[in-house]
């Protein structure tokens, strides 16, 4: 078992529900990257994301597109984030999912994505334009090297797709909680209860559910239908605001608002 | 698999779009079969941009390079001055047909942009066009034109602020309003079906290119040049072709200011085998896989990839792929408006230089795909002249 299917399985017996914050890995800096993602697994992280920066990143709204702009300057290439998944699982457990666009991976290769992933520490794979058509030696390779396999499943995809998709996924599907790139919203999606249902009707698989989750009513909404709720515009817009002021303590303010997120009572 | 040229092409795109790509393959493939469809848009072709375009004998030309014969394919004497138009109505046609009632697109020349907004008026449909910063100011004329056709042109301001980001942000728009937006792309580029479906439409040029030819000179060509951006305007002249191997094809990309990465568009002289825009093929990136910085005196020759039948083409030798340089495009610019009276789009003119370049006899038969005219380029160059 990987570490996000023994998180996924704990969370299950014990009746929780997965916090799984977004970073963009590099913004504002590799080292800043390490300490935060210390911090939010302290507010409570039960998994992270960790954002690859790509060129053009078609799927990300303006905020995540300025970030990947600021990781892009301060040189974060995917060997850095590699290398920073392994400064994580120095001191951390929490499952690491790498997040990226599919050509940075391609162009690492694929047998050596996965040797490098999962001698980093890293535990998972997502790809966010690699679809199931194009997926095969992906799917194969990082499996075999022992990595889950994460994909995307949208409320615009089939019910025949939906199927083929939780087919492909392990560890658990990564449901996008409406059309759109990413940004923070200030409703969910009306008919985001219906897609969860459906999807929820075809696998046993865990569900979390990212794109525009930003408030803690929203986390709480994903939560009454699904097992995760992904939370990675608000986080890095937080991230965005707080580097402004170089007498802001960044790390401490990012981890007191994903607290916020996941609990608004402060319990 | 579908959608692949060889190991090309393809489909790579965030999942919400996978649904609405295979809508829009459907309804192709169910247009293809409809003579009704294949009428209207024939008729369009015909009476609303003016096909077919002349092939038409540049004598001046061919006296001044003292060998082959030249012949020019007359597609800037299209309606909106550029073959694009002939892609606008095919899809346009398709849009209306999926009840589309809003159309975006993108724009790096304006050519499309214009060709689109054309379409976009005729059939009563709204427009939204995509178009960088730095291809605004350069192709005023062009963004002028949308807005009197009825279009909005969308400004885009991040990265290079060419065509490749007025791709990132109608891909943005697509899959944010997919449920009500048809994406009309201009180019042989994106994911499956686009490739094939713009190189269908496309590939008029080529059948007209065989039958007037054959009408003129009782054979067949020896050699064909287009230029290559994302490939329409090539494609659509070598399609018809490719089988006949006796032929030479050339594609010529954009040298810009020199080989060194960033100064140029030249993908396979200078680019490696990738992912952009939802398609597998050849692109110019960096050794960590980041898309880099492309640069072309000619808007729409300005992008750091390829459409995926070209790169096919390209491995199996079928076409050979060349790249002139801005001078020497500039150059060809000044000569076919002199000698001939025409004045070319500077992407055309890309590959007016490289046929003088090649090493021809007199015998011999060469068809150079005029895509656009140079109208819209008038004031840029007129800037370049005066060496601002």
């Amino acid at each position: 078992m990987t570490r996000i299917e023994k998180r996924f399985a704990q969370l299950k017996s014990d009746g929780g529900k997965a916090f799984i914050p977004y970073v963009t890995a590099g913004d504002p800096s590799l080292e800043i990257t390490l300490e935060l993602v210390l911090a939010l697994e302290k507010a409570g992280a039960d998994l992270i994301e960790l954002g690859v920066p790509f060129s053009d990143p078609i799927a990300d709204g303006p905020v995540i597109q300025r970030a990947t702009d600021r990781a892009l300057r301060n040189g974060v290439t995917l060997q850095k984030v590699l290398k920073l998944g392994e400064n994580i699982r120095k001191k951390s457990e929490i499952p690491l999912i790498l997040f990226s666009y599919f050509n940075p991976l391609l162009n690492h290769g694929l047998e050596r994505l996965a040797k490098d992933a999962v001698s980093m520490g890293f535990d998972g794979v997502l790809a966010s334009d690699l679809t199931l058509e194009e997926s095969g030696p992906f799917v194969r390779t990082m499996r075999g090297a022992g990595l889950n396999t994460i994909f995307l499943v949208a409320p615009t995809s089939s019910e025949e797709r939906m199927k083929r998709i939780a087919e492909a996924s392990t560890g658990f599907l990564y449901a996008v909680s409406r059309t759109g790139v990413t940004g923070e919203r200030q409703e969910l999606a009306a008919d985001l209860k219906e897609f969860l249902r459906t999807l929820r009707s075809y696998t046993k698989m865990p569900i979390a559910v990212g794109l525009g989750i930003s408030r803690p009513e929203h986390v709480q909404a994903v939560w009454q239908e699904a097992d995760g709720a992904i939370v990675g515009s608000a986080i890095v817009k937080e991230i965005e605001e707080d580097m402004r002021d170089p007498d802001v303590d960044l790390v401490g303010m990012v981890s007191a608002f994903a607290r916020w997120l996941k609990d608004p009572s402060g319990k | 698999m579908k959608g692949h040229y060889g190991n090309y092409g393809g489909q790579f795109v965030p999942e919400t779009l996978m649904h609405p790509l295979e809508e829009l393959e459907a309804a192709y493939m169910d247009a293809q079969r409809d003579p009704n469809f294949q009428l209207e848009f024939d008729q369009l072709l015909r009476n609303y941009s003016g096909r077919p375009t002349p092939l038409y004998f540049a004598e001046r030309l061919t006296a001044r390079w003292g060998g082959a014969k030249i012949y020019l394919k007359r597609e800037d004497l299209n309606h909106t001055g550029a073959h694009k138009i002939n892609n606008c109505l095919g899809q346009g046609l398709l849009a209306r047909r999926m009840r589309k009632k809003r159309i975006i697109a993108e724009t790096g020349a304006g050519q499309h942009g214009v060709a689109t907004a054309t379409v976009c008026a005729l059939l009563g449909l709204e427009c939204d066009v995509y178009m960088g910063d730095e291809d605004i100011r350069r192709q005023e004329l062009n963004v002028f034109r949308m807005k009197l056709l009825g279009a909005r042109v969308i400004p885009v301001s991040a990265g290079s602020k060419t065509l490749k980001d007025a791709i990132n942000e109608s891909m943005r728009d697509w899959v944010t309003n997919v449920r009500t937006t048809y994406y009309m792309l201009g180019s042989v580029l994106g994911p499956h079906p686009y490739p094939l479906m713009v190189r269908d439409f496309q590939s008029v040029i080529g059948r007209e290119v065989r039958a007037q030819i054959l009408e003129r000179e009782g054979c067949l060509p020896d050699v064909l040049v287009a230029c290559v951006g994302g490939g329409s305007n090539a494609i659509g002249l070598f399609y018809d072709f490719v089988e006949d191997k006796q032929i030479q094809m050339i594609g010529v990309e954009a040298g810009g200011r020199g080989p060194n990465l960033g100064d140029h568009a030249a993908r396979f002289a200078g680019g490696r085998p990738g992912v952009l825009h939802g398609t597998f093929s050849y692109i110019l990136q960096d050794a960590d896989g980041q898309v880099v910085p492309t640069h072309s005196v000619s808007a729409g020759l300005d992008y750091p990839a390829v459409g995926p039948e070209h790169a096919r083409l390209h491995d199996t030798g079928r076409v050979i792929y060349t790249s002139v340089n801005d001078r020497e495009a500039l150059n060809a610019f000044h000569e076919l408006s002199r000698l001939e009276g025409i004045i070319p789009a500077l992407e055309s003119a890309h590959a007016v230089a490289h046929a003088k370049k090649l090493t021809l006899r007199s015998p011999q038969l060469v068809v150079i795909n005029l895509s656009g005219r140079g109208d819209k380029d008038v004031t840029e160059v007129m800037r370049l002249m005066s060496g601002e």
